[in-house]
């Protein structure tokens, strides 16, 4: 009785309520968030992550544009079918430059964590345009403007420059080059890929949407959609080292 | 709990006492918490301490509590794929040595293939080439007896494996020029091969192609790739353009794209993707979708 | 200035102020405008800019009209309430529910039929759905609870709203965010977190809007003539300060360029996980859970005239209830990449909300004790008691779901999907539409409702369409979870992906279906507030009797 006594004091003294709330609802962020920046066991060690190429970022900011992550998750469990459905679960490790992160929270399209690879430039770009024409049954909208709009590209390198702010490893080298390394990943014939591929190895260089005569969205989704996943090198990863 | 000075105020219709404030003429009955509420809630505090004990929970300076059991997610879906591997192995058993044609003369071997592959299927090769196998333009049609890089086991089997034009090493690759893009053949010379190749298979050409021009022309630029009489080469993925199957369509349209600026199709490899007893048991399955050599 | 016609009348500082901020809000916008590096920026700083000069022409008019007396805080020693910045938000809330309403049968029917994306990329469902969400969440919910915190406040403190221009400026303001919101997920301006889309210079919009609001509820109190404090209060407090925190922590973004409307947030990969979940969650705790029930607290007891059930229920729950909620967080992130120790607080957590979350609705529902029999004659009331009854079960609904193992079935599917709509749809829909019908008489002082039977009606179609509705997403979602997991007797998935979209179908018509009954009902309860505003019958203003000679305490 005397505790429900001693709450009139809260509910006469409007700032001292204020206060209390605030102080109640902060500490279970606190201990829940705080944490994961200090415990080392929070991110895996693995070889192959590095940041995303000038291209394959415009390419996200067109996923995120377009809301992708409404319907497709990037986030795949350690449960057994879905191993079997999409490959190896999904790591810490791998979302480690995501800004903002691309987990998802629905399915009603599978997911999307590794699908680099799995489909041509070709295929993508069809099916991007008008979903239905390469498979009949889904449900998907048709995003034909995505071929069809030049890429913007005049804040490459601000953008850069706000990753590298944020502790990205974005090297000045990279923020310098970002335009031409952008350009170089979408013409295999260009000069600029060498350079490329030495500041972001296995980034895949292609003539996305068919046409090098242009940079379009589509180029950039693309390059994005072919490298999720492809990172890290499972054949030497340590799936032990790594329990928890 | 009014205050002693107010006296007490009691709600007439359930007898309980109230608290004695009143705000914009509502009242507050000063009713005992639900003892049955009471209990649930401790009830779910007591399960959750145990929870705590038992698994991962609470982040500590260095590390976080374990939990007496020992959890790990991981570590259970790790069992649990090994499990599944090791009953998928017993089950088909011998179909990781077996050679493809073994597998599909076996029928306890065919039966676990043909499910095996049927499963990787649908998510791995449906999206490009149907539901059904019928493929798309651009996808092959894999229910025909049309095989661009051939239809034995062995060779849809490497198919699969490293694809076609993709980015592994061992791909199967080949090249269709763009024989109006690269300047070889102009407008018209394309309109007559155009009319030619259609002549092939039967159809009709673009008005007022010269169909002769058009042989000549088939044969100093394309019969290297496509054969003298248009029936292909599967070693070099040309197809035969002599039956009734397109690829890339068989309108006028369609074949004037296709020789003017090349074809280029890309099958990504799945070496990496698919385990080895699975891109076989596919190799058996897309075999037998009916037009396997 | 002009001030000088009428020698008494001069600027207040508030005025002043609020004036100064305008023009130096306006001519920035302006220079954003002018320099601005992508189109939806442009078109958002012109939107700002338009609203700087409206409003200074709206302070201003309402500077030179008014008389050079401020309106007293009381009148014949009651107080003076400030009640049409109520009626303006409470019409505002119907507008804003039957738009975001609307928007949900659309992106329900494409789901069903998606040639109805039309391939157009502003209407194409994934830009539609944080329309839809934001429209019913915070344009409509987050109206309801503008109208009802500023009418409550007033009514239990017995004291006029704090500030004249600032309630207002709160107002317009969070609308003009929701316009910058809605629009920009139109032109595709999105930072991907769910329920906190908007981008930068939005959220900072929305941060200065918040504040005011809190200042301005926090006055209030301060101004009270009830010495204590209502529960109702409690908890609309804890909303607004809870809901600053979440929405300034989980939206911490860096500008590429002042000029651009893209920004890179601070968290990443999985922090940026923990942070958006932690906020996302919350945005149902505080947003749609402890404000509504602030909604609660004061209709359901004033409509049943009966008083609230236990005042130490009231305690106990309330301070469980967000010291809980909180930590709830992370069963969103179920066998994700989020660590496990994480997952276990959030799903332990979850569970012991449970009774937290039902003290909420053994208040609201033993309140009627004694006043059973006008739920047979009070479709208002109906409608209130049978939102409390959604609300239990989707916070039983909630803690079982956030099970891991029930959550390894449930999460990505459309069982998730319904689980929201019973919450929002019933819990969230049913209080407000209560609330609204019972502001709407005391607001423009009517006798009564327009028409009670189309309350009825409202509510009928309304009941049919949530229960079609969560009753197929039950349905899809674990046929959907089951589907994936399944195997054949040889160990090999059964079903390929789009085997289970097509499995969907059916059950997205059905959905669709309840949507629109759902929408319909919208309709009837918009036409029927319209026509009690504009034909019901008058009551004259009777000055409220002034309280029981005893005073509160």
């Amino acid at each position: 009785m005397s505790i429900m006594k001693r709450h009139t004091i809260l509910e006469k003294n409007s700032l001292l309520l204020t206060v209390s709330i605030l102080v109640v609802v902060s500490i279970g962020g606190l201990v829940e968030i705080v944490p994961l920046f200090y415990l080392k066991s929070t991110i895996e060690k693995v070889e192959g992550m590095r940041p995303y190429t000038p291209l394959e970022l415009a390419g996200r900011e067109i996923y995120v544009r377009e809301g992708c992550y409404v319907c497709h998750s990037q986030m795949i469990r350690p449960m057994r079918d879905e191993i079997d459905r999409y490959g190896h679960y999904s790591l810490a490790a791998e979302s480690m430059y995501d800004r903002p992160f691309q987990w998802g929270s629905k399915r009603s399209g599978p997911d999307l964590a590794r699908v680099g690879g799995k489909y041509s430039d070709q295929w993508h770009m069809e099916h991007l345009i008008n979903p239905q024409a390469v498979v009949p049954a889904s449900i998907m909208p048709g995003y034909p403007h995505i071929a069809e709009r030049d890429l913007e590209v005049n804040v490459v390198r601000e953008t850069l420059r706000t990753h590298q702010f944020l502790g990205v490893p974005y090297s000045q080298e990279k923020i310098d080059n970002a335009l031409a390394d952008l350009r170089a990943q979408a013409n295999p014939d260009s000069e600029g890929v060498d350079a490329l591929l030495e500041r972001y190895p296995k980034a895949v260089v292609s003539d996305f949407d068919g046409d090098t005569s242009r940079l379009t969205e589509m180029d950039a989704l693309i390059a994005y959609l072919q490298m999720l996943g492809t990172l890290v090198d499972f054949s030497i990863y340590d799936n032990k080292a790594n329990l928890r | 709990m009014a205050d002693a000075s107010h006296g007490r105020d009691v709600d007439e219709l359930s007898g309980t006492e109230t608290t004695g404030h009143e705000w914009d003429g509502i009242k507050e009955l000063n009713t005992p918490l639900p003892s049955w509420w009471v209990w649930v809630f401790y009830a779910t505090v007591a399960w959750s301490v145990v929870y705590w004990i038992l698994m991962p929970s609470w982040p500590l300076i260095s590390d976080y509590t374990k939990g007496i059991r020992g959890h790990s997610q991981r570590a259970l879906v790790a069992e649990q794929v090994a499990e599944l591997q090791a009953f998928r192995a017993e089950r088909g058993a011998g179909l990781i040595d077996a050679a493809l044609e073994e597998i599909r003369d076996t029928p306890e071997l065919l039966t676990f293939a043909m499910a095996n592959g049927q499963a990787a299927f649908g998510d791995n090769c449906a999206a490009c080439h149907g539901t059904g196998a019928a493929g798309f333009v651009g996808y092959p049609n894999l229910n025909d007896d049309a095989w661009l890089w051939g239809g034995t086991l062995e060779d849809i089997h490497q198919t699969i494996l490293f694809g076609i034009r993709s980015a592994h090493d061992e791909t199967r690759f080949g090249d269709m020029p763009g024989f109006g893009r690269d300047g070889v053949l102009d407008r018209e010379q394309i309109r007559d091969v155009t009319a030619y190749v259609l002549s092939l298979s039967g159809l009709e050409g673009p008005t007022g192609a010269n169909l002769e021009e058009g042989a000549v022309i088939y044969a100093d630029n394309c019969a290297a790739c496509h054969g003298d009489n248009g029936e292909g080469v599967h070693a070099l993925g040309a197809p035969n353009l002599a039956d009734a199957i397109w690829l890339f369509g068989s309108s006028i349209e369609q074949v004037t794209e296709s020789i003017a600026n090349g074809r280029a199709g890309v099958m990504p490899a799945f070496v990496d993707r698919l385990d080895p007893i699975t891109a076989k048991s596919l190799a058996v399955y897309v075999h037998s979708l009916g037009g396997g050599q | 200035m002009s001030a000088a016609m009428n020698s008494h009348k001069t600027m207040t500082i508030g005025e002043g102020g609020l004036l100064a901020f305008i023009v130096v809000g306006g001519l920035t916008s302006l220079v954003v405008a002018g320099r601005a590096l992508d189109t939806p920026m442009q078109i958002h700083s012109f939107i700002f800019a338009l609203a700087a000069v409206l409003a200074g022409i709206a302070v201003l008019k309402r500077y030179y009209d008014r008389p050079a007396e401020l309106p007293p805080q009381e009148i014949d020693g009651l107080p003076n309430y400030n009640m049409g910045i109520v009626k303006f938000l409470t019409v505002i809330s119907v507008f804003w529910g039957v738009v975001g309403f609307l928007v949900g049968l659309i992106i329900s029917l494409q789901l069903a039929w998606p040639a109805l994306n039309f391939d157009f990329e502003y209407v194409a469902f994934s830009r539609l759905r944080p329309v839809h969400t934001s429209a019913v969440i915070f344009a409509f919910g987050g109206n309801v609870l503008l109208a009802t915190s500023f009418y409550v406040v007033q009514k239990t403190c017995r004291a006029r709203l704090a500030g004249e221009l600032a309630p207002w400026f709160v107002a317009i303001g969070y609308n003009l965010f929701i316009v910058i919101a809605a629009t920009g997920y139109v032109l595709g301006v999105t930072q991907s977190k769910e329920y906190a889309e908007p981008e930068w210079y939005a959220d900072l919009w929305l941060t200065i809007v918040w504040v005011v609001y809190l200042l301005v509820f926090l006055g209030t109190l301060w101004k009270r003539k009830e010495p204590h404090i209502y529960v109702a209060n409690w908890f609309y407090l804890a909303f607004i300060v809870t809901i600053a925190m979440l929405h300034i922590v989980n939206n911490l973004t860096i500008p590429v360029s002042i000029f651009s409307s893209k920004s890179v947030i601070v968290w990443s990969g999985i922090q940026d996980a923990m942070v958006q979940w932690w906020y996302g969650h919350n945005a149902v705790g505080f947003f749609l859970t402890a404000g509504f029930l602030a909604i609660m607290y004061y209709f359901i007891p004033k409509r049943a005239e009966r008083p609230v059930y236990s005042y130490r229920l009231s305690i106990v729950h309330f301070w469980s209830l967000i010291f809980i909620y909180i930590w709830a967080g992370p069963h969103h992130l179920h066998y994700t990449a989020v660590p496990q120790w994480a997952q276990t607080l959030g799903m332990t957590f979850s569970i012991m909300l449970w009774m937290p979350s039902w003290g909420g609705m053994i208040n609201g529902l033993m309140t009627l004790s004694g006043a059973w029999d006008k739920l047979r004659t009070d479709p208002v009331l109906r409608m209130m008691v049978v939102s409390v009854a959604f609300y239990g079960m989707s916070t039983f609904e909630g803690p079982l779901m956030s099970v891991r193992a029930v959550n390894s079935l449930s999460h990505y599917t459309d069982w998730t999907i319904g689980h929201v709509h019973s919450g929002a749809m019933g819990w969230v829909g049913y209080i407000s539409f209560g609330a609204l019908y019972c502001l709407v008489p005391w607001l423009w002082n009517r006798k009564a409702l327009y028409s009670e039977k189309l309350v009825s009606w409202h509510f009928w179609l309304s009941t049919i369409g949530i229960v079609l509705y969560i009753t197929s997403m039950w349905v899809a979602g674990i046929m959907q979870g089951l589907m994936w997991r399944a195997y054949t007797e040889l160990g090999f998935l059964q079903f390929a992906f789009i085997e289970t979209v097509e499995a969907m179908h059916p059950f997205y018509v059905i959905r669709a279906l309840g949507g629109l009954l759902f929408v319909l009902g919208s309709f009837v309860m918009a036409y029927n507030i319209y026509m009690t505003i504009r034909h019901g019958e008058r009551e004259e203003p009777t000055r409220e009797a002034a309280p029981g000679m005893v005073p509160a305490e």
